[in-house]
């Protein structure tokens, strides 16, 4: 069968299961979207800036776990691609980006609209290309959906010139792979998993350190299994909240440099530390000479270069979570460990990390508990960037995986509204709440009316503090109080919604709260409240750049009570 | 810090060694000298690079060169038994006078004189670093006009090194030359 390259990518997209593309449409790419009309069964999502669709398509991939997909036009389109493309790179969400370029006469020449897309996200693919063929689509679809998912995911890029698009080639999409540089270990090595069970065995203040990994592998059933047969305390990276119920016993929380006090200090006194799908990054080890100084590390990957990349490890496993939990489960032996979990119980109401003071004027901790409890916390949770998202980890109890869609790696401010984009198209019968601060809602703003077109019954919070939160915070802390460029101001958000057409709401006063949320919930489609909120609060506990796990700073406290 | 020979077989494709260089610069690596070149299968280069790091380090910039999907296998062959050359192209500036004893210093070297003009001659040289390094410094002193050196190429002694591949695994064909619209027949955008 002949096709043009524009329909062998759609029908190799169908063929992947695509059903949703995030993007925005412009001179190389038009002969792709000018072939859509003949494949209704791709709905395209039209965004307001590429960084959106990017960040969409991540969304997407997360909550739902499929691969993500967002297309934008060569040049402008393909660099503001970038962030939402490396967001998902740090965070190994899958995701595949198509890019539309220059015909294949112009490549080289700086032509109008020219950049070398392959060579800018070299460094933030998993692997990318450029296809100089129509006949080499359907091969490339079919690598590049495969590379994103299987292994650790992350994103791969398709670059596809504006004349290959029209050529003409036998369309026949291969049943075989031929990648002979991928080959992902799935089985742990037995040794180490026998290894692994020993020193698990012969612990006494073991803690688990579950983070993405978990969810990715979807193996939250091995991690419960694992932590309830050694009775092991787990503490979660941002990333990993959602993968252990936080209702659970053994759940202590978030560690890291905003972590629960007793999580961290859970993780100072351990004597084996049992890492699973996480990378050590610095905001959860905070110095890494100071790192669970008296534990032993065992460290579980699907990806060998994390082994060893950070902190020094005793026992490495290098696999897929799930098959290698579920190995290490039929060797550990049950326990009890009373002494060290309620060791660790005492820290926590000894550090009661997430009580909220009394106050008469309107606190973000506050709204976000308030989210929590009227939501039951049966939403998906999507936030942006700094002080709101790190309330938003610890206000909110997560118990199911993909419950809480936050950029963690690389950190984009604006990452909020079109994430929670693509988490809504991915769950529709989800709530979806978009929790997002002054600052970085203004980044992508424009999104607003992708909510509106596409009519995404999204919930949106605002937690307007007029200032840039954390850098403040951080000015507070650590450069006497010199608020250079963070102080903000803003749109009346309120009115910019009911502009784009969205129902809103501004509430100043905490008794509001309750009654605006029951309100958004209720409304049917989109709703944004903007919570007026104090302006300087800081986050709490938080351990100081370059300060080990264990030297927290805790909120000063008139009286710290039980809990 | 010691120097590390890594070699690698990666897929013959455009841009590969852009995607191993930029990986050692944005890990802050410095690549001492890298040699690539065809091996005994089709479509897939041989790549030996020498770098300078600690064992942990350079253990860990394997892996991540692992990780590239172009980088069909890669091996730290540092600590192994191996076989290690670089050639180089000398011109050392020549007299009458003192062409006869740059041609003893070159046969001592076993190396060889590929080309000779009224005022230098032209030598080529096999070896290890050292060896090379050793006639280079005997050579200078009759003044040295142009230096070009390949990078080590190395390969483990025995049958079966590292990179052996096990089974002729199907390779992609090569690209057919294939005629493509010149800028006047096709408009941009």
């Amino acid at each position: 069968m002949k096709l043009n390259g524009a329909q062998i990518l759609c029908e190799s997209l169908i063929k992947e299961g695509v059903d949703t593309m995030f993007g925005f449409p412009g001179g190389a790419v038009l002969p792709f979207y000018d072939i859509l009309p003949e494949y209704p069964q791709l709905r395209h999502i039209l965004v307001r800036h590429e960084q959106g669709a990017a960040h969409a398509a991540d969304g997407y991939a997360r909550a739902s776990g499929k691969v993500g997909v967002c297309v934008a036009t060569s040049g402008p389109g393909a660099t503001n691609l970038v962030t939402g493309i490396a967001a998902a790179y740090l965070d190994s969400a899958p995701m595949v980006a198509i890019t539309g370029q220059v015909a294949r006469p112009f490549i080289g020449k700086d032509a109008f609209q020219e950049i070398d897309i392959t060579g800018i996200t070299l460094p933030i693919t998993k692997h990318n290309y450029l296809v100089m063929r129509a006949e080499d689509i359907a091969t490339v679809v079919k690598e590049a959906f495969h590379i994103a998912r299987e292994g650790r995911p992350g994103p791969v890029l398709i670059d596809i010139p504006r004349d290959v698009f029209i050529e003409e080639a036998e369309f026949r999409y291969p049943d075989r792979l031929n990648l002979r540089g991928h080959r992902p270990t799935i089985q742990g090595h037995p040794a180490q998993v026998k290894k692994a069970a020993k020193l698990i065995n012969e612990a006494k203040r073991p803690v688990i350190i579950a983070g993405r990994g978990v969810i990715i592998s979807g193996a939250c059933s091995q991690l419960k299994e694992l932590a309830e047969k050694g009775q092991i305390p787990v503490v979660n990276t941002l990333l990993g909240l959602g993968s252990f119920p936080q209702s659970h016993v053994l759940s202590f929380g978030m560690l890291g440099m905003h972590g629960a006090a007793c999580a961290n200090l859970a993780v100072d006194a351990a004597d084996l530390i049992i890492a699973i799908g996480m990378r050590f990054d610095d905001r959860a080890t905070a110095k890494v000479s100071g790192f669970a100084p008296h534990a032993q590390i065992i460290h579980i990957d699907i990806d060998p270069a994390e082994i060893g990349k950070n902190i020094r490890v005793d026992v490495p496993i290098v696999g897929d979570v799930a098959q290698v939990l579920a190995a290490l489960n039929k060797q550990v032996t049950s326990q009890s460990r009373v002494d060290w979990i309620s060791q660790i119980e005492e820290w926590q109401r000894e550090h009661p990390s997430t009580t909220i003071r009394e106050t008469e004027s309107l606190l973000p901790q506050y709204v976000i508990r308030q989210i929590y409890e009227t939501t039951g916390g049966n939403t998906i949770i999507v936030t942006g960037v700094g002080q709101h998202q790190m309330w938003s980890a610890h206000y909110f109890q997560y118990e199911r995986p993909n419950t809480l869609i936050s950029s963690g790696g690389l950190g984009p401010m604006g990452f909020e509204l079109p994430a929670a984009v693509g988490a809504k198209v991915a769950c529709p019968e989800e709530t979806v709440w978009c929790i997002a601060g002054d600052g970085g809602f203004q980044m992508t703003i424009q999104e607003l009316a992708t909510i509106v077109q596409e009519n995404l019954a999204v919930k949106i919070a605002i937690i307007n503090n007029r200032f840039l939160g954390m850098v403040r915070q951080w000015q507070q802390l650590f450069y006497q109080r010199r608020y250079v460029a963070t102080p903000l101001s803003g749109p009346d958000f309120v009115k910019v919604a009911e502009a784009y057409g969205i129902a809103a709401l501004k509430v100043t006063d905490r008794l509001q709260v309750i009654p605006a949320i029951e309100q958004a919930m209720e409304h049917q489609g989109p709703f944004l409240i903007d919570f007026v909120v104090e302006p300087e609060e800081n986050v709490y506990p938080m351990v100081p750049p370059g300060a080990a796990l264990a030297e927290i700073i805790e909120e000063q406290r008139e009286e710290v009570g039980a809990r | 810090m010691a120097k590390h020979t890594l070699v690698a077989l990666v897929e013959d494709k455009p841009g590969v060694l852009n995607r191993v260089a930029s990986l050692f610069r944005r890990r802050g690596f410095n690549i001492d000298s890298i040699a690539v070149g065809h091996t005994e299968m089709s479509g897939l280069s041989r790549m030996t690079i020498i770098v300078d790091g600690t064992v942990a380090s350079v253990e860990q910039v394997r892996k991540q060169l692992d990780k590239l999907i172009d980088v069909v296998r890669v091996s730290d062959i540092t600590d192994d038994s191996t076989i290690a050359r670089e050639l180089a192209l000398i011109k050392v500036k020549a007299t009458p006078a003192t062409r006869s004893e740059i041609i003893q210093v070159v046969d001592i070297f076993r190396a060889n004189i590929v080309d000779v003009a009224t005022d230098s001659v032209t030598v080529e040289v096999t070896g290890d670093e050292d060896k090379i390094d050793s006639l280079f410094r005997l050579l200078k002193g009759f003044g040295i006009r142009e230096v070009a050196r390949t990078g080590r190429i190395a390969m483990t002694r025995g049958v079966a090194g590292p990179l052996t591949v096990d089974e002729a695994k199907p390779l992609r064909e090569a690209p057919r030359a294939k005629r493509v619209k010149s800028t006047d027949e096709i408009s941009n955008l």
